[in-house]
């Protein structure tokens, strides 16, 4: 075990991490707050649900912040927060990147990105009270007079602004820039909190970072060494937007929540399970992130490696953040990958094709991909659980770009009855009965299960029931980003792999990433069609098929 | 799609509903709720719209009691809305004559099937909510003490009669301060002595704001008159200095409190469509707001007197 882990089992450190006794913590699967630690707050009821946890005094600070993901997605939620009230009074924003901007510029487009983005209606008075807490620094980030600059501003919001020093650092910026950022954090001071002082709080550090973690397992333990040089583990916030809070917490609801589910949820009924994540777009502008790095690394690592663990694991012994880190540990470190890794994958290229009525380019034509890569934007492998649940049954993730629509879902196939007491033209067109949880879009649980046809002598056929989040509970889902950034400015890490996960799905996809290198090369698939014959092949093998997609 | 039925019964009301839904493609599956509104023809229109806005969110059937001219013969009409305005669906219920005494024999086979029952009266609240036909067939009871003459013997009143499962749009009005409170409370303070909490005359989410910081602070809040709009401030005198929270304007609010730089936050007033929407996102008993009205029946008791005998806040 590493440090890391040592600390991540034993929850907020002994020696009073930054916001150890003023932490108000909600368990990722409970609905009412729990109060901890020393100071409880009288205000605060677990019963009381109307009342939100709100985010103490602080500072967020972007870099990067000239990106899409910040324009489309972090001003908008951060707006959107405000909105809510969930933001605290005198709340500041803090842009850094390469531009020549003021403060106003900043402001405006940030006023601009939250206009056209944010998913709640633009209010003035919201605006005008965040606008006055943004301010922008402009630098590289080699530059270190830029870094002292931004110390000296972070400085002065909490004179002016009493964020109290407590300071969320995001790094929207490709990895490669994440070691040399989280050195000036070092240098300038920013990454230390100040000793504490008698009647105030310990000012708090903290570092969100996205998703690639690594591109292997010695670089994901080199980046960690390095965050953990700096900020201690229960300050380092990994990010997947792939995976929203609210996903993961509608999976954990709808297995422990029911008793519908369970009996059923083991090798006794479950024949195979499919995880996929399927995008119907190329690979856009971002050829010098996604050559060399590829579909498996991209997606399988984190993505579906995360929803195979909420899949197959047990039960956790409670919902807060360490019970269940501990059970997504547990049934990561009993992947298995198949003993041939030539039978047991396949990897694919989009060829130039037709999408949706439009022409598109091959990947290999795509600007700034040599036209010699082996980069896969197909992957799909064939993985083994070796639990007392799961012996025996396989589960296959796929994930793919240019594949014909965008959607990403868990699929329970079950077995067949061993009896069918029909003759069998009866049941031809009877499948496997499924449970499948639609991750996105249009968030739901589908069964398909055997029905008859009406006014037929006994014919039985597929039909599906469906549950659709949006139609029971609509517009009440934030977006995936404003629970995520609520959960960093609270403290309240929980549902966001620590670095042990990271380097067990790691383990899981380093020999076959090895593997690949070393035999052969993608195949390549036309755009729009839903991905290379070998996958499919894959599964004729093993008398399964892929759900089409 | 809008369907008229003049003198009609609960029988062709359904078969119209499911008509209505099979031609618009599809069952009313996604429901998950019924929501009763207690109204008259005057408010009808406002209390609708509310209701079909915080549909939005939470998918329902709403259903509308309109009680006309008591002294006609019984008779009722329905007006169906149906995919009009949103997820929900609509219908308005008029009962002339006797019928109005029996409205619950109306609603009832109009419930849909195994989902919560939730009832409002947008106007003056009624004396006994959970004793009323159209509230005993609830289990959430939603009631507007600011529409009550005397807002202050309504919530007396409400006090009398509490039964878990009430709940008021004064206290759901609280929600914004009091979440702002609570967050101000996170942060460390002096020892709190006691404190105001200031409004414009007559405003009850005020008195249930003060009932609700002395009952959990366990020391008395009183309640000063100021010229609104709604609750212009919330003060504690701590240890340390006041710590105050002003709103003069109803949009912005400051922060003040010694030693650290001037706050502000928006602090908006929400409108009955968001209100209605906070109050159906939970179903079961708010205890909290039982705790905080509790009090009202010793703070007033001459108020109380009066609604027991059914004087206080008749409808």
């Amino acid at each position: 075990m590493t440090s890391a882990d040592t600390e991540a089992a034993a929850g907020p450190p002994a020696d009073a991490g930054p916001d150890a006794g003023q932490q108000v913590s909600a368990g990722p699967g409970s609905l009412a707050p729990v109060i901890t630690g020393p100071v409880a707050n009288p205000l605060r009821d677990p019963r009381d649900r109307r009342i939100p946890r709100v985010a103490g005094p602080c500072v967020l600070v972007i870099f990067g912040v000239t990106g899409d993901l910040a324009r489309k997605k972090l001003m908008p939620a951060i707006y959107d927060l405000a909105n809510r009230g969930l933001l605290p009074p005198g709340f500041s924003l803090v842009g850094f990147a390469r531009r020549d901007w003021a403060d106003e510029d900043f402001a405006q487009v940030t006023h601009d990105a939250v206009k056209e983005h944010a998913r709640t209606p633009f209010r003035d008075t919201v605006w005008d009270q965040l606008s006055e807490g943004v301010r922008f620094v402009p630098g590289e980030f080699t530059d270190d007079d830029a870094f002292d600059k931004l110390a000296e501003c972070v400085a002065s919001l909490d004179e002016e602004r009493g964020t109290g020093g407590n300071y969320a650092f995001y790094l929207s910026v490709p990895p490669k820039f994440f070691p040399l950022v989280v050195k000036q954090l070092k240098r300038s001071g920013l990454a230390d909190p100040p000793a504490p002082s008698a009647g105030h709080p310990v000012p708090w550090r903290r570092v969100v970072f996205e998703k690639p973690f690594g591109h292997d397992l010695a670089s994901a333990r080199a980046l960690n060494e390095t965050l953990s040089e700096v900020f201690p583990p229960h300050s380092v916030f990994r990010i997947d937007h792939y995976l929203g809070k609210e996903t993961v917490q509608n999976i954990l609801a709808l297995r422990f929540a029911n008793t519908l589910y369970e009996p059923i949820w083991n090798r006794g009924y479950v024949d195979h399970v499919q995880i996929t994540m399927a995008e119907d777009i190329g690979i856009g502008g971002r050829a010098g992130y996604y050559d060399g790095i590829g579909a498996a690394r991209d997606v399988i690592q984190n993505h579906l490696m995360q929803l195979l663990a909420l899949t197959a694991m047990e039960e956790p012994v409670s919902f807060d953040a360490d019970s269940l880190r501990a059970e997504k540990e547990k049934v990561l470190s009993a992947v298995r990958v198949p003993e041939d890794l030539a039978l047991g994958t396949a990897r694919g290229q989009y060829a130039a094709g037709w999408q949706g009525g439009i022409p598109v380019r091959g990947f290999l034509e795509e600007d700034g991909i040599a036209a010699d890569s082996h980069t896969e934007t197909y992957a799909a492998i064939k993985l083994n659980v070796d639990t007392r649940r799961w012996a025996g049954v396989p589960f296959y993730l796929r994930t793919g770009k240019r594949l014909p629509r965008r959607m990403s879902e868990i699929a329970m196939m079950f077995q067949r009855a061993p009896h069918l007491p029909f003759a069998a033209t009866d049941t031809k067109e009877l499948g496997q009965n499924a449970l499948v949880i639609r991750v996105q879009p249009d968030e739901g649980v589908t069964v398909r299960f055997g029905s008859k046809v009406p006014d037929t002598a006994m014919e039985v056929r597929d039909v599906n029931m469906d549950f659709a989040y949006g139609e029971s509970f609509t517009e009440s889902s934030p977006e995936a980003y404003e629970r995520l950034l609520l959960d960093v400015l609270i403290g309240d890490p929980p549902l966001f792999p620590r670095h042990r996960e990271v380097e067990l799905s790691w383990k899981v996809l380093d020999p076959i990433e090895e593997f690949w290198a070393e035999h052969g090369k993608p195949e390549p698939y036309p755009a729009g069609s839903a991905g290379p014959p070998s996958a499919d092949e894959l599964m004729r093998r093993e008398g399964r098929a892929w759900r089409r997609l | 799609m809008m369907i008229d039925l003049a003198e009609t019964t609960t029988g062709r009301i359904h078969e119209a509903i499911w008509q209505a839904r099979q031609r618009l493609g599809g069952p009313a599956s996604g429901m998950v709720l019924t929501l009763v509104i207690v109204t008259d023809e005057t408010a009808q229109y406002d209390a609708v719209r509310a209701a079909s806005e915080a549909a939005r969110e939470h998918p329902m059937r709403v259903l509308a009691v309109i009680t006309r001219r008591p002294t006609a013969s019984s008779r009722l009409d329905a007006e169906i809305r149906v995919g009009e305005t949103g997820p929900g669906e609509v219908v308005l219920l008029r009962m002339y004559g006797p019928l109005g005494e029996h409205a619950d024999s109306v609603v009832t086979p109009l419930l849909m099937p195994d989902t919560p029952v939730v009832t409002w009266w947008p106007g003056i609240p009624p004396d006994l909510p959970s004793g009323s036909p159209l509230g005993a067939l609830a289990q959430r009871r939603i009631t507007d003490a600011a529409a009550a003459a005397e807002p202050h013997d309504c919530l007396a009143s409400l006090a009398a009669h509490y039964r878990p499962g009430d709940t008021d749009l004064s206290w759901t009005r609280t929600t914004p301060w009091r979440t702002l409170l609570a967050a101000i409370m996170d942060q460390p303070h002096g020892t709190i002595s006691g404190g105001t909490v200031e409004a414009e005359a007559g405003n009850p989410s005020a008195d249930l704001i003060a009932s609700w910081l002395s009952v959990r602070l366990g020391i008395p809040f009183a309640t000063t008159v100021s010229g609104g709009p709604g609750i212009t401030a919330v003060t504690f005198d701590t240890s340390e200095g006041e710590v105050s929270v002003t709103r003069p304007d109803g949009r912005v609010a400051i922060l003040r409190r010694a030693g650290q730089p001037e706050r502000k936050v928006a602090l908006h007033r929400r409108d009955t469509a968001e209100l209605l929407a906070e109050e159906l996102r939970r179903l079961d008993p708010d205890e909290v707001y039982g705790e905080t009205i509790a009090p009202f029946l010793s703070v007033a008791p001459a108020a109380v007197g009066g609604s027991l005998d059914g004087s206080g806040a008749a409808p």
